[in-house]
C-alpha cells in the first residue's frame, strides 16, 4: 500500500483537487461563516441564537428516525424477497424501484399532495363509497410519508446488493447443520447483510433530518424542520448566513453523533460504514 | 447495426425538439410605435424577473422575449425569482450580472439607497408617456430617475362561497375559528405581518417594536385555526377546493377564475397592501444601451398589452388600460372605482434594525 507510485497519484491527483475545492472548502467556508458576523469579525453570537431551533432540531431527528425504521421494515423483507426470484423478475423489480427515482424530486412530492389532500384521490374514493373523509394532508404523517416514499430506493439498493452476494452454500451449510429457516436468517442472512444495512440507514437518514421541501408541501408549513429553517434562512437574505451556517454546522455535527452512535451498534467487522 | 443508427437518430430528433422550444411561431403583424436598431446584435441581456411574469408564447400571445429577440438581435438570458429578498441576496452575492430587474417598490428603496441601481434616463423612453402619472414620483424613486413601472397590483382575499358562503369583508375572517383548516395566510413576512397589521390599523411601515411584537402576538393566535402558510401553492388549494380562504394578489385571482368559477374576492374593509413592480437597471449592467432598448420595448402598447393579459395583473399603461380590446378593460377588481378601493399602503424599506427584529418575530412564529 505504501508503494503508491508516482503514476498512481497523478491519476489521483485531480479527484484530490476536486475534492478539496468542492468538499473540503466549502466546509471550512461554513464554519468561518458560522463564527463570525456579516462585517467578519470573529463572534458566537450565532451559536448563542441556535438555543431557539433545538424543538425544530428534535422534531427534524424523530422524524427521520421514523422514517428511517419504516424504510427499513420495508426494504429488508423486499430485498430478501427480490434475492429469492428469478434474475429477470429481480431486474424488473429494480427498474420499479428506479423508477420514481427518474422523476424530479419536487414533482414526486408534489404528487403526494393530490393523493392525500382533503379533495385527494384517498378521500375522494373515501367519500364516494360512503366512508367519512380522513385527516390526511399536513399532519406529521404525512410528512414522515413523504420521507419514506423520497428515500426508499436509497435503502432497497444497498441491502439487495449486499443480501444477493451472500454465498448460498453457506445458507446450505447451516441448514445440514438444523439451522430452521428462521435461524438461519438471524444467525446468517442478517449478519452478513448488515453492512448493506447500515449503510442503507445512513443513506435514508442523513437527507431526512436535513430535508426541507417534503415538510412544507406535505405538512402544511406551518412548523419548520431545521431543513426548512436553514432554507429560509439563506433566501431571507446576506445578513442571515451566519446563522444559517451556524445551524447547518450543528446539523452536521448532529448526524454525526447519531451515526457514530449506530455505529456502536453494529459490530466491527461486518459494520464498516464510512460516514 | 440498424437499430443503433435509428435509436441515434431518434434520440438526436427529440434532442433537437427539446433544444428547439415547441416551433414558437413569430407574430408577422407585430405594431411597434418606434424603430429598434440592431447595432447591439450578437450582445446578450441578463434578465431577471419574477416567475410567470411575462407573457411566453402560451395560450397565442407573444414570447415577449423572443420576438425581442428577432427584432434587435440581442440575445435574452431570462432567469427568475420567487421573492424581492431572493433577488436581493442573489444581486448581493455578485454571482452573476444582470441587465435588467424588476423588483418591487420598497426593495427598490432599498436598492437605490445602497446605490446598487444604474440611473436611466426616461426621456430616451419614446414609450415613457404611456405610464399614467400616478406611478410616477412615487416614494421610491421621486424624480423617476432610476425606474419604469411595469405592473401594478393590490391585496386581497379569495374566497369559495360553495364551501363557506359569503365570510365578513375583513382581514378578521382567516382567524375565524368556522374556517378553521380552510383558510390560508402568506408564507413571507412581509404579506403575512400585514394581515395583522391591518386588523391592529397599524402603519405598514411603524418603526414601533411594539407594533410589530402586537402583530406577531396576534399572527401566533391565528396560527392554529389555518390550514397552512402558502405563496403560489394558493392556485391550487383553491382551484380544487381544498382551501376555502385565503389572501393574494388581485391578478392572480383572475388567473384562479379561470380555472374555478365559484371564486370570489374581496378588498378587506381594514384596507391592504398596494405595490409597484418596476424595471430596474443594476450597477452590475453590461449593456445598458440594450436594456434601455429592452425597456422601451416593454412599453410598447402591444407587448404591455400581451404581458397584462397573461399576468393579469393592473397595467400602469394607459395604451393598455384604455384599450377596448383589452380582457380586463374595465374590469373592478384590477381597476375599482375610487369609491370602492379600499384604504392602500405601500411597503417602504425599514431600517435594517427593525426589519432584523420583525423578520426574527417571523422566524419565531414558524418554529415549534
Amino acid at each position: 500500500m505504501n508503494k503508491k507510485s508516482f503514476g498512481n497519484r497523478l491519476i489521483a491527483a485531480p479527484y484530490l483537487v476536486w475534492a478539496a475545492i468542492f468538499v473540503i472548502v466549502p466546509l471550512l467556508m461554513m464554519a468561518y461563516f458560522a463564527f463570525t458576523d456579516n462585517s467578519g469579525a470573529f463572534t458566537l453570537s450565532n451559536m448563542a441564537q441556535i438555543g431557539k431551533y433545538r424543538k425544530a432540531f428534535g422534531v427534524s431527528v424523530l422524524y427521520a428516525l421514523a422514517a428511517t425504521v419504516i424504510t427499513l421494515l420495508i426494504s429488508y423483507p423486499m430485498a430478501y424477497f427480490m434475492t429469492k426470484m428469478k434474475v429477470s423478475s429481480q431486474r424488473m423489480i429494480m427498474i420499479i424501484v428506479m423508477l420514481p427515482m427518474w422523476m424530479n424530486f419536487l414533482i414526486r412530492t408534489y404528487s403526494w399532495i393530490s393523493i392525500l389532500a382533503n379533495t385527494g384521490i384517498i378521500n375522494t374514493f373515501l367519500k364516494w363509497i360512503g366512508l367519512k373523509p380522513l385527516h390526511l394532508i399536513n399532519t406529521p404523517g404525512a410528512v414522515i410519508l413523504g420521507m419514506v416514499y423520497d428515500f426508499v430506493p436509497y435503502m432497497i439498493l444497498p441491502i439487495y446488493s449486499v443480501m444477493s452476494k451472500i454465498d448460498n452454500s453457506l445458507l446450505e451449510a447451516a441448514a445440514d447443520l438444523g439451522s430452521n429457516a428462521f435461524s438461519r436468517l438471524r444467525r446468517v442472512i442478517i449478519p452478513l447483510s448488515m453492512p448493506g444495512v447500515i449503510s442503507g440507514i445512513t443513506m435514508v437518514f442523513v437527507p431526512s433530518v436535513s430535508t426541507f421541501y417534503i415538510s412544507q408541501k406535505l405538512g402544511g408549513n406551518k412548523n419548520w424542520l431545521i431543513g426548512d429553517a436553514i432554507e429560509y434562512l439563506f433566501g431571507a437574505g446576506p445578513e442571515y448566513y451566519n446563522v444559517a451556517s451556524a445551524i447547518s454546522l450543528i446539523l452536521m455535527i448532529l448526524i454525526l453523533l447519531c451515526l457514530a452512535v449506530m455505529n456502536r451498534f453494529s459490530s466491527d467487522d461486518e459494520g464498516g460504514v464510512i460516514i | 447495426m440498424f437499430k443503433k443508427i435509428t435509436a441515434l437518430f431518434l434520440l438526436a430528433a427529440i434532442i433537437c425538439t427539446a433544444l428547439s422550444g415547441c416551433g414558437y411561431e413569430y407574430a408577422d403583424d407585430l405594431e411597434l410605435s418606434r424603430e429598434y436598431s440592431r447595432e447591439f446584435a450578437g450582445s446578450e441581456l441578463n434578465v431577471y424577473n419574477w416567475g410567470e411574469y411575462i407573457s411566453d408564447g402560451s395560450d397565442d400571445m407573444l414570447d415577449v422575449n423572443r420576438e425581442f429577440e428577432k427584432l434587435t438581435g440581442i440575445h435574452v438570458n431570462y432567469t427568475t425569482f420567487e421573492s424581492n429578498e431572493s433577488m436581493y441576496s442573489q444581486l448581493k452575492s455578485g454571482g452573476v450580472s444582470y441587465d435588467i430587474i424588476i423588483p418591487s417598490d420598497y426593495m427598490i428603496e432599498r436598492l437605490k439607497n445602497e446605490d446598487m441601481l444604474t440611473k436611466i434616463d426616461v426621456s430616451s423612453l419614446k414609450n415613457y408617456g404611456y405610464i399614467y402619472d400616478e406611478y410616477k414620483n412615487l416614494f421610491y424613486d421621486e424624480n423617476n430617475e432610476y425606474s419604469v413601472p411595469y405592473n401594478v397590483g393590490m391585496v386581497g382575499i379569495i374566497y369559495n362561497p360553495t364551501l363557506i358562503g359569503e365570510p365578513e369583508q375583513s382581514w378578521r375572517t382567516l382567524w375565524d375559528e368556522k374556517y378553521r383548516d380552510m383558510s390560508l395566510n402568506f408564507s413571507n413576512p412581509r404579506d403575512g405581518f400585514m394581515t395583522a397589521q391591518m386588523i391592529l390599523g397599524q402603519d405598514l411601515n411603524t418603526t414601533n417594536k411594539s407594533d410589530w411584537k402586537a402583530a406577531a402576538d396576534l399572527l401566533k393566535e391565528g396560527k392554529d385555526v389555518l390550514q397552512s402558510y402558502v405563496m403560489d401553492e394558493i392556485y391550487g388549494k383553491m382551484e380544487t377546493g381544498e382551501a376555502a380562504i385565503g389572501p393574494y394578489y388581485a391578478g392572480d385571482y383572475l388567473t384562479m377564475l379561470d380555472n374555478n368559477e365559484d371564486l370570489k374576492f374581496f378588498y378587506p374593509k381594514e384596507g391592504t397592501n398596494i405595490f409597484v413592480d418596476a424595471i430596474c437597471v443594476p450597477k452590475s449592467v453590461k449593456h445598458l444601451d440594450a436594456a434601455m432598448l429592452y425597456i422601451d420595448f416593454l412599453l410598447e402598447p402591444r407587448i404591455a398589452l400581451d404581458n397584462a393579459e397573461y399576468i393579469g395583473y393592473a397595467s400602469p399603461n394607459r395604451a393598455v388600460v384604455e384599450n377596448p380590446d383589452y380582457y380586463y378593460y374595465g374590469n373592478e377588481i384590477l381597476y375599482p372605482q375610487p369609491q370602492d378601493t379600499p384604504p392602500v399602503q405601500y411597503y417602504h424599506d425599514i431600517d435594517p434594525e427593525i426589519r432584523k427584529y420583525y423578520e426574527n418575530l417571523w422566524i419565531d412564529l414558524k418554529l415549534y
